[in-house]
């Protein structure tokens, strides 16, 4: 059983003339084994979502609440929220210069699983999650994201989705930049998270591409920092068919 | 006179970076502080190096010398003979008046040897001065790593000359692990022969004040150096690299990167990187690069590139520099995946000086500098892990 209950999470950034809001009270459940999609347009405050339930100290939580399985989210640090089994793939995954691919999933492993994997195994997950994302397993040895192509970078995010093996992941347009066999190949690799046991994934995305190879449970419209509707899969038919317009116009009505 | 000769230009240059070679000490006057080549220096921390006592003290040394390597000793005048590159500083210029004489180091022209000479060097204590003399002339062709190793306590004052004959292939590094109270000033200069190459390495983690010349001419085209650097200053620690790349030749290049880390009160770093492309240099290459780590308050970093270009005709030039404390984007990101801030502190250092240590090219100091940056961590940075 692994729930992320999110209850009207207001979040806000600092700017030069003062703080500003940018989540105005977000409301989203994802249960067990459901795949809940958010689309939105650019700057309606997916990513500060996304970061926020991961912990950026860049984002200051004002009010709400985020719990996993009962357990007070907000209350946590980033690494013990990990630890909890949240996983964020970000838009703009981070250059860590001298580290290795290797080496850095190694010390991931062990945090989160509170003890070295087992050497021998360990290698050969390694190498088999590089490979089914289509990096070869020289990936290993390479600074981690150091000299990426974008569409690296987002397969790297998921391989480590797979080895890391959270309870709930948060898929920040892992989607964009990528090309169709990339996009295909992502999309297996988050599917075959999915078909673990027990698995909430909560996709961030810009188009609906990506929805027609990995079929979402819920598609919530997000606009200007809240949920403006919540539906199934064809409500991405509509968004597909006839864009924001309806929601943006819905939103200056207000 | 051959083309090459004609092609080299050796005369003292008007460089306000650096004030000309002599033996001469009226030309070295005791410095006040304000002096541009001293005002970064903690002068009254040196133990009245600079007053130029005379002392036969001596360091400890150990060596591992191949055979067909000699190690002798040698007379000022003769290290002169020999080509001893001339002091450009008071202290160098006090260690080659006092020291006694000087050691030599010969390598025979076409010697090749994989295992490292070694010379270690280890102090009894601080309240011995030691005025250090050292000449290494290594023969054209050869291809040789010289690893110097300063630890233990000592007031050590040291002028070196790399004497690189054409061709060789040289691979120099000078380590600075003393006891915290040392002071060392230490002048390394290197010639390089025609088509030579040298790589220097400086790696300064002990010591109270450390204080490194590491300058780099030409005696011919072709020549390359590569100088590279890594220290670790805690807190009281004063660590000082001053590079001079003196493209006196043309054709040659120059490539220098230096990286520091600094943590604790009062932890201070130097990095001076002087480029002069004389008006004969031409079609040279040279880069120059800084970096420093900041990992608490307390500490200052300064970071000086300079740049003298006396000709156009030059292949490429740059330099870097910065300092920077952790990259919080990069610790989020690694803490994203379960690692606890301190695990991902100590990630973020070993991998800012890792691509710097696997440059060194000696297996066997490349394992021992990578303990120490960990020991160095231990001791601020992941104190709470212990
Ligand atoms: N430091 C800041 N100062 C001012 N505004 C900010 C700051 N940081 C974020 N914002 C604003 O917050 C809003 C939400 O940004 P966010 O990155 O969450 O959007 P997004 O929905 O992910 O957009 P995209 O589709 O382009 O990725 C944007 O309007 C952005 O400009
Ligand atoms: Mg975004």
């Amino acid at each position: 059983m692994s729930t992320l209950e999110i209850k009207d999470l207001e979040v806000s950034v600092e700017t030069e003339d003062g703080p500003k809001q940018i989540l105005k009270g977000v409301t989203l459940t994802i249960k067990d084994g459901e795949t809940h999609a958010i689309m939105g347009p650019n700057g309606s405050g997916k990513s500060t979502l996304a970061y926020s339930i991961a912990g950026h100290p860049k984002y200051t939580v004002t009010g709400g609440t985020v719990t996993l399985d009962g357990e007070d989210v907000l209350a946590m640090s980033v690494d013990e929220r990990a630890r909890a089994g949240l996983f964020l793939a970000m838009q703009y995954p981070v250059e860590v210069p001298g580290v290795s691919v290797a080496n850095f999933l190694r010390t991931a492993k062990t945090a989160i699983d509170g003890e070295a994997p087992k050497l021998r195994t360990w290698v050969k997950d390694v190498n088999q999650a590089l490979g089914d994302l289509d990096l070869d397993p020289t990936f290993s040895q390479r600074s981690v994201n150091e000299g990426f192509s974008g569409g690296e970078k987002k397969r790297h995010e998921i391989a480590q989705l797979e080895l890391l093996d959270p309870k709930v992941a948060i898929l920040d347009e892992t989607d964009s930049g990528l090309d169709i066999d990339a996009l295909k190949v992502v999309s297996e690799g988050v599917n075959r998270f999915r078909a673990r046991d027990a698995k909430g994934v909560l996709l961030i995305t810009h188009y609906t591409r990506i929805l027609r190879y990995i079929e979402p449970d819920f598609v919530h419209v997000f606009v200007a920092g809240r949920v403006a509707e919540s539906g199934g899969p064809e409500l991405a038919e509509e968004l597909e068919a006839n864009g924001y317009e309806r929601f943006l116009s819905a939103q200056a009505a207000v | 006179m051959t083309a090459v000769a004609d092609a080299l230009e050796l005369d003292r240059v008007e460089s306000h970076l650096n004030p000309p070679a002599s033996y001469d000490l009226a030309d070295h006057p005791v410095p006040t502080g304000r002096e541009e080549v001293w005002r970064f220096t903690p002068i009254k921390r040196l133990r009245g190096i600079l007053d130029g006592e005379a002392s036969d003290a001596c360091l400890d040394w150990e060596t591992t010398i191949p055979e067909g390597v000699s190690l002798t000793t040698v007379s000022a005048a003769e290290a002169r003979e020999i080509g001893e590159l001339a002091p450009n500083e008071r202290p160098a210029a006090l260690a080659a008046e006092l020291s006694g004489g000087a050691a030599l180091l010969d390598v025979p022209a076409d010697f090749e040897a994989d295992e490292p000479i070694v010379i270690r060097l280890t102090g009894s204590s601080v309240d011995d001065l030691v005025w250090g003399q050292l000449v290494y002339r290594i023969g054209a062709h050869a291809r040789v790593t010289i690893v110097l190793v300063h630890s233990g306590s000592a007031r050590y004052s040291a002028i070196q000359s790399f004497l690189v004959g054409d061709g060789a292939q040289v691979n120099i590094l000078s380590l600075q692990d003393w006891e915290d109270d040392a002071v060392h000033l230490g002048r390394d200069a290197i010639r390089v022969g025609r088509d030579a190459s040298v790589k220097h390495t400086s790696i300064s983690f002990g010591g109270d004040v450390v204080r490194m010349h590491a300058n780099v001419e030409y005696a011919g085209p072709g020549g390359e150096a590569e100088l590279l650097g890594l220290y670790f200053a805690d807190a009281g620690q004063h660590l000082e690299h001053r590079l001079f790349a003196d493209h006196t030749a043309p054709k040659t290049k120059s490539n220098v990167v230096y990286k520091g880390a600094l943590q604790g009160e009062g932890a201070h770093t130097v990095w001076i990187g002087n480029v002069l492309i004389r008006k004969v240099a031409e079609g040279i290459e040279t880069y120059e690069e800084n970096r420093n780590l900041v990992l608490t308050d307390g500490c200052q970093a300064d970071s000086v590139p300079n740049l003298e270009i006396e000709t156009g005709e030059i292949e490429g030039a740059g330099h870097a520099s910065a300092t920077a404390r952790f990259d919080d984007e990069q610790l989020f990101y690694l803490r994203s995946r379960g690692v606890s801030e301190k695990e991902a502190q100590r990630l973020v250092v070993h991998g800012f000086f890792n691509d710097l240590i696997r440059k060194v090219g000696i297996p066997s100091i490349e394992e021992q500098l990578l303990r120490t940056v960990e020991a160095e961590l231990a001791k601020n940075v992941l104190k709470e892990l212990a």
